[in-house]
C-alpha cells in the first residue's frame, strides 16, 4: 500500500507541477487542484496508513489511541479540502476577471510572444 | 491619592479621546478642544496625586501579565523623574490645546488635529510611564508616527509632506536602532524590566556588548532629540502648525531622547566611551545649533535651531558624567520646555496676526501687540540666560559643570571657553529675535494689519512666562522639592549637594554669564544690522543635512530598483520555477548528504484493487496534465477521476470524514469550473501546424518536464521514507483520549475541529466568508472578453430551432430540455436537504459534520438550479447566502463568547445529557451549536459563489442587449 500511495503522490505532484509551469491560467488552476490532492494525501500519510480503523471511539473507558487511525492529520486535511475549494473559486474568478480585463488568459496578463 | 491602576486611565484616556475626536464632525473644533482639555486635566489631576508616594526615591508600579513566558509584562512605572516629565507633557499639552483652539483655522479639519495631538500625548505618556524596555520602544515608535502625522497635517503643502517624511525616516530609523539596543540591554541585564535593568548598571558597563548597545541606544536618542548630525530634520519639521512645533518639537517629543539618556544615565554613563560620544555630540550640536540660529530669517527656523542648540547643551551635560551635571540637565530640560514653548506660541501669534514670520519684514510690533511683545521678551530673556529667570539658573549650573569637567583631556581646557561662546551666541540670537521683531520703525507692507491676539490665545503664554519668572525668582519655593524628587529617583545615592539659590557670590560661572551677556549684546551691536542680507549660515551652511539625506534616499531607491530589475521578474512562470527548484534543492540536500534509506516498518500488503485504483488515478493525472491546454472539458473530467481516487483512498485509509467531504467538495468544484469554462478563450491546437515547433519551445518544455519529474520523484521518495518509519509520538493521543470524556463526541476528527481546535475552525470559516464575498464583489463588476459574450453554440442552435417554427417561442426548447431528469432532480431536493441535516447532526459522533452537511445543502440547491434554470428557481426560492454567512459567523462566535459568560476561556465547550420526554436521554454539546455555525457559513459561501457564477450567464448578455432575451442558462458549455 505504501509504495502505491507514494507513487500516486509522486505522479500527482509531477502532473501538478508540470501544469503549474504552463502559461495558461486554466492549466494553472488544474495544476493546483492536482497538487492539493497530492499534498492532502501526503498529510494523511504522515499519520501512517491504517485500514479499517477510523477514529470513531467507544463511549466507555479511556480509548487506546493505538487502535485508531491518527485523527490529527485528518482534521488538518479536512480543513485543507474546504480551503482549497475557496482558493479554487477565488482563483477562477480572478482568472475570469483578468481575462476580461486584459483580453488574454496568459498567467502574466500579457502574451509573451509564444 | 489613587491606586496605581489609575495610571492606566491616564494612559488610555488620550487614545480613547483621540478615537472619539476622530469621529467628530469636521467643523466641531470647540467639541474637540473641550474633549482634549478635559482629558488632559483629568490626566494632570490623577498624575499629580501620586507625588506623595514618589518622594525619597519611591516608585509606583502596576503590572499586567502580557507574555509571561518571555518574562514580559505590561508594566506601568513612575518614579520622581518620570512623574515630573509626565506632568510636563500633560500641562504643556493642556496649554497647547487651549492655544490650538484659537490658532487653528475653522477651515481646517480641526478634530483630526486634536485626534492626532491626543494620540501623541498618549504615546508620550506611554514612553514616560513604561516599566519595561520593549514597551518604551513601542511607544517611542508611536510618537514618531504621530509626529509624522502632525507635521504632515497640512498635507496639501509640499514642504509639510517632505518634512513629515524626513522626520519619520530619521526618527524611525533611530527607533529601530533603539529597539536593537534595548534587546541587547535586556540580554545583558537578564530582564527587560526597567527596575531590574537600572539595578544592573555594573554588569552592563562591564559587558562585552556594552559598546554596541550604547551606540545603538544613543543613535535612537540622538535622532529623536535632533543631535548632530541628525539635527536637520527638526527645522524641516517646522512646516507643522505652530502648536505642534511648540509641543512636539520643542517641549516634549524631542526631549524623549533626553528623557531616555537621563533615565538610563545610572546604567550607561560613567565610562570613557559614553563621555566621548555624548559630550562631543552634545558640544557639536550646541555650537552648530547656536551658530545656525543666528543666521535664520524665519522666526520658527531661529527657534528650531535654538532648540537644537539647547538640546545639545543638555546632551553635553549628560555626557560629562558628573551627578551635578545630571542635575543641571534635568533642570534645564524643564526650563527649556517652558520658555521655548511660550516663544513658539508667541511666534504663532505673530504669524497669525501679521501673516509672516520673516525677520526681514517684521519690525516695531511692540506698538501693535504690547502684551505679546512683553511676554516674548521675558521668555527670550530666559532663553538668553538673564538673571531672575529660570534659564539663568540652569545655565549657571551648566557653566559650573563645564568648569568642573575632569576627563584629563583637551576637552577640560576648551569646554569653559566653548560653553561661554555658545551662551554668547544664545544671547545674540535672542536679542536679534526681540529687537528685529518688536522694535524699530513700524512695519510696512505686511500681509495683515497687526493687532493684539485674543485673550485666550495669550493665556497659555502668560502662564508659561509666569512659570519662568516664579522659578527664576523663587526656585526653592517652586520647583525645588519636585526637582529634588526627580533627581533622587534618577541618581539615588549619588545625589549631589546642589543649591538653587540665585546668588552664589561672585564666582566663575557668574563671570562667564556676564561675559556671555555682554559678548552677545556686543556681537549683535556689531554684526546685527548685516544679518538680514545673509541667506544661509556661513561656514556650516554648506553642510546641508537635507541634501545629504535626499541623496542617500535617492541612492537607496535607485539601488533597490537596480537590483529589482536585475534579479526580480514579474513573470509568474519564472517565479514558480525558481520556487519549485529551491524546494527541490532544499528537499534533496539531506538525502544527498545523509543517503536515502527506507524505514524499518513492514509495509501493508498491497491490495490489488487499491493498485488498480491508482493506476487509473495516475493515468488520469497524466492525461489531465497533457490535455489541459486544448481539451479543457476532458481535463476536468480526468481531474475528477483523480479526485475520486483520492476520495476512495481516504475512505480506504480510515478517514471517512475526509472521503465524505472530498466527495461533496469535488462535486461543487467541478460545477464551478464548468461554469467558468465559458469565459475562457477558445484555444486551438493548430498553433504550430504548418511550421515545426521552435527549438526554444522544446527546450522550455523539456526543462519544465524535468523539474516536474524531479519534484514528483522527490515527493514519492519522501512519502515512502516517511510511511515506512514508525510514527513519532504526537499530541494525537491527547485528542483520542479526551474526545468523549471532555468533548462529548465519539468522532474524534469532528471533536478536534469543533472543540479542541475550534479557534482554527472559526478562523477558517471566516476565511471562507471573506473569499465568498470577494468572489461576489469581483463578479458584480465582471466584464467578459467580447468574444465570450455571444451565446454558446448549443443555445444558438436551440434558439434557431425555436425561431424557425411558427408555434414555438424562443426559449421553449430550453424549458423542455431534459424534462424527466428535471422532475426527478426537483424531487431530490428535500431528500438531499434531509440528508444534509442528518450529516450535520450526527457529525459529533459519526462521520459527517458541518462542512460535509453544508456542502451537501449547496449541492441540493445547485441541482435545483441546474434542473430548472436560474430564473425559475429564484422566482420560487429566495436563498440569501449573505444572511446564511452572517448567521453562521454570529452563531459560531456567539457560542465561543458564551463560554466567557460562564467564566471559561473563549470557545470552551459544554457537554451534558438532556432528559426529554418520549425521546429520553439525549446528549447536548455546545459544540453542536458551533457546528451549526460552520454549516451555515459553508452553505452561504458555496451557494453565494455558485450563484454569482451562474448569474454571469444571464446577466452579461442582457447588459449588452437592452431588449432582454429570456435566456436561461446555468450550465455553460465547455469549449473543448
Amino acid at each position: 500500500m505504501e509504495i502505491v500511495l507514494s507513487l500516486a503522490i509522486g505522479i500527482l505532484t509531477a502532473s501538478g507541477l508540470w501544469l503549474l509551469f504552463r502559461p495558461r491560467t486554466f492549466q494553472l488552476l488544474l495544476g493546483l487542484a492536482l497538487l492539493s490532492y497530492a499534498v492532502n494525501l501526503f498529510i494523511l500519510a504522515s499519520g501512517r496508513l491504517r485500514t479499517d480503523a477510523p477514529a470513531i471511539i467507544g463511549k466507555t473507558g479511556t480509548p487506546d489511541p493505538s487502535l485508531y487511525a491518527d485523527p490529527l492529520p485528518q482534521a488538518l486535511v479536512l480543513t485543507a479540502i474546504v480551503i482549497s475549494f475557496a482558493t479554487t473559486a477565488l482563483l477562477l474568478v480572478v482568472v475570469m476577471a483578468s481575462r476580461g480585463l486584459t483580453g488574454t488568459d496568459h498567467v502574466d496578463g500579457e502574451e509573451d510572444g509564444q | 491619592m489613587f491606586d496605581s491602576r489609575f495610571l492606566i486611565i491616564v494612559l488610555a484616556l488620550p487614545f480613547l479621546g483621540s478615537i472619539a475626536a476622530a469621529f467628530l464632525p469636521t467643523k466641531g473644533r470647540n467639541w474637540a478642544a473641550s474633549l482634549a482639555s478635559i482629558i488632559t486635566l483629568i490626566g494632570i489631576v490623577i498624575t499629580a496625586s501620586y507625588y506623595a508616594m514618589l518622594t525619597n526615591g519611591g516608585v509606583v508600579r502596576y503590572s499586567v501579565p502580557w507574555l509571561p513566558s518571555l518574562g514580559l509584562d505590561f508594566t506601568i512605572r513612575i518614579g520622581g523623574f518620570s512623574w515630573l516629565f509626565a506632568l510636563l507633557v500633560l500641562s504643556i499639552g493642556a496649554l497647547v490645546v487651549m492655544y490650538a483652539r484659537y490658532y487653528m483655522s475653522p477651515e481646517d479639519p480641526v478634530p483630526r488635529f486634536f485626534a492626532f495631538l491626543l494620540s501623541f500625548m498618549g504615546s508620550m505618556l506611554g514612553v514616560v510611564f513604561s516599566g519595561n524596555l520593549i514597551q518604551i520602544a513601542f511607544f517611542w515608535e508611536l510618537t514618531s508616527l504621530f509626529s509624522f502625522l502632525l507635521i504632515g497635517y497640512w498635507h496639501h503643502n509640499q514642504s509639510a509632506r517632505d518634512g513629515a517624511r524626513m522626520a519619520l525616516i530619521i526618527t524611525a530609523t533611530g527607533g529601530v536602532c533603539l529597539l536593537v539596543g534595548f534587546l541587547l540591554l535586556g540580554h545583558m541585564a537578564g530582564s527587560y524590566d526597567l527596575d531590574r535593568v537600572l539595578a544592573s548598571g555594573d554588569i552592563i558597563r562591564e559587558h562585552d556588548l556594552y559598546l554596541t548597545a550604547l551606540i545603538l541606544i544613543l543613535l535612537g536618542a540622538f535622532t529623536k532629540s535632533a543631535q548632530a548630525p541628525f539635527h536637520f530634520w527638526l527645522p524641516h519639521a517646522m512646516a507643522a502648525p505652530t502648536p505642534v512645533s511648540a509641543y512636539l518639537h520643542s517641549a516634549t517629543m524631542v526631549k524623549a531622547g533626553i528623557y531616555l539618556l537621563i533615565l538610563l544615565w545610572p546604567v550607561l554613563a560613567g565610562t570613557m566611551s559614553w563621555y566621548f560620544i555624548v559630550t562631543s555630540v552634545g558640544l557639536t550640536t550646541l555650537l552648530l545649533g547656536a551658530w545656525s540660529a543666528i543666521f535664520q530669517q524665519d522666526l520658527k527656523g531661529l527657534l528650531a535651531y535654538s532648540t537644537i542648540s539647547h538640546l545639545g547643551l543638555i546632551t553635553l551635560l549628560l555626557g560629562l558624567g558628573s551627578p551635578l551635571a545630571a542635575v543641571a540637565a534635568i533642570f534645564h530640560t524643564i526650563n527649556h520646555a517652558t520658555f521655548k514653548a511660550s516663544l513658539f506660541m508667541a511666534v504663532g501669534i505673530i504669524d497669525h496676526e501679521t501673516g509672516t514670520r520673516d525677520l526681514r519684514r517684521l519690525s516695531g510690533l511692540a506698538a501693535f501687540m504690547p502684551i505679546t511683545a512683553t511676554l516674548a521678551m521675558v521668555a527670550a530673556a530666559a532663553m538668553a540666560g538673564v538673571p531672575l529667570l529660570n534659564g539663568f539658573l540652569s545655565k549657571e549650573m551648566f557653566l559650573g559643570a563645564a568648569l568642573e569637567a575632569h576627563s584629563g583631556t583637551i576637552l577640560d581646557v576648551v569646554l569653559p571657553y566653548l560653553a561661554t561662546l555658545a551662551s554668547a551666541f544664545s544671547v545674540f540670537y535672542s536679542i536679534r529675535f526681540i529687537h528685529q521683531t518688536f522694535f524699530g520703525p513700524p512695519p510696512v507692507d505686511l500681509p495683515r494689519q497687526p493687532h493684539e491676539a485674543p485673550r485666550w490665545m495669550r493665556l497659555p503664554i502668560e502662564i508659561l512666562v509666569l512659570a519662568c519668572l516664579l522659578v527664576g525668582i523663587l526656585p526653592t519655593l517652586t520647583i525645588g522639592p519636585y526637582l529634588k524628587t526627580a533627581v533622587q529617583s534618577v541618581l539615588g545615592d549619588q545625589t549631589p549637594h546642589y543649591s538653587l539659590a540665585i546668588w552664589h557670590g561672585f564666582n566663575m560661572p557668574l563671570l562667564m554669564s556676564i561675559l556671555a551677556l555682554i559678548g552677545g549684546a556686543a556681537l549683535y551691536a556689531i554684526f546685527g544690522p548685516r544679518l538680514n542680507a545673509i541667506d544661509r549660515s556661513p561656514v556650516i551652511g554648506r553642510l546641508r543635512g537635507r541634501r545629504t539625506f535626499e541623496a542617500a534616499l535617492a541612492f537607496l531607491i535607485d539601488g533597490a530598483r537596480f537590483w529589482h530589475t536585475k534579479l526580480g521578474t514579474s513573470q509568474l512562470q519564472v517565479q514558480l520555477r525558481l520556487l519549485v527548484l529551491t524546494a527541490i534543492i532544499a528537499g534533496s540536500t539531506p538525502f544527498l548528504t545523509l543517503g536515502y534509506r527506507v524505514g524499518p516498518e513492514a509495509p501493508i500488503i498491497v491490495d490489488p484493487a487499491f493498485a488498480i485504483l491508482w493506476i487509473l488515478g495516475a493515468v488520469a493525472a497524466i492525461g489531465a496534465a497533457w490535455q489541459a491546454k486544448f481539451h479543457r472539458l476532458v481535463a476536468l473530467i480526468l481531474i475528477g477521476i483523480c479526485g475520486l481516487a483520492t476520495c476512495i483512498s481516504f475512505l480506504w485509509l480510515s478517514a471517512p470524514d475526509l472521503g465524505l467531504t472530498q466527495l461533496v467538495v469535488e462535486v461543487i468544484t467541478l460545477v464551478l469550473l464548468l461554469l467558468g469554462l465559458r469565459w475562457l478563450p477558445k484555444r486551438r491546437s493548430d498553433i504550430w501546424t504548418g511550421v515545426t515547433t521552435p527549438l526554444h519551445v522544446h527546450l522550455r518544455r523539456g526543462r519544465d518536464l524535468l523539474l516536474a519529474l524531479a519534484g514528483g520523484l522527490g515527493m514519492a521518495a519522501i512519502s515512502y521514507a516517511m510511511m515506512t518509519r514508525p510514527a513519532t509520538d504526537s499530541i494525537s493521543s491527547f485528542f483520542v483520549e479526551r474526545a468523549y470524556n471532555e468533548g462529548g463526541g465519539t468522532n474524534v476528527v469532528n471533536v478536534i475541529l469543533v472543540d479542541f481546535r475550534g479557534f482554527d475552525t472559526l478562523g477558517e470559516i471566516t476565511v471562507l466568508a471573506i473569499v465568498a464575498l470577494t468572489v461576489f464583489s469581483l463578479l458584480r463588476r465582471f466584464r467578459p472578453a467580447p468574444e465570450s459574450i455571444e451565446l454558446p453554440d448549443q443555445q444558438r442552435r436551440q434558439n434557431a430551432f425555436d425561431d424557425a417554427r411558427e408555434d414555438r417561442q424562443r426559449g421553449d426548447t430550453l424549458i423542455h430540455y431534459l424534462l424527466v431528469p428535471r422532475v426527478i432532480m426537483e424531487w431530490l431536493f428535500p431528500v438531499i436537504l434531509t440528508f444534509s441535516l442528518y450529516l450535520l447532526l450526527r457529525g459529533h459522533d459519526l462521520p459527517g459534520g458541518g462542512f460535509a452537511g453544508g456542502v451537501t445543502v449547496s449541492i441540493g440547491i445547485l441541482i435545483l438550479y441546474m434542473a430548472s434554470g436560474t430564473r425559475s428557481v429564484e422566482a420560487r426560492l429566495n436563498v440569501q447566502p449573505v444572511r446564511w454567512i452572517s448567521f453562521g459567523l454570529l452563531c459560531a462566535t456567539g457560542t465561543g463568547l458564551a463560554a466567557w459568560g460562564f467564566g471559561y476561556p473563549f470557545l470552551s465547550s459544554y457537554f451534558n445529557y438532556l432528559h426529554l420526554p418520549i425521546i429520553g436521554k439525549m446528549p447536548i454539546a455546545s459544540a453542536l451549536l458551533f457546528d451549526i455555525g460552520v454549516f451555515a457559513v459553508v452553505v452561504g459561501t458555496t451557494v453565494l459563489t455558485l450563484i454569482a457564477m451562474a448569474h454571469q450567464s444571464i446577466r452579461s448578455p442582457r447588459a449588452r442587449k437592452p431588449e432582454g432575451d429570456s435566456i436561461k442558462t446555468t450550465n455553460a458549455e465547455g469549449d473543448s
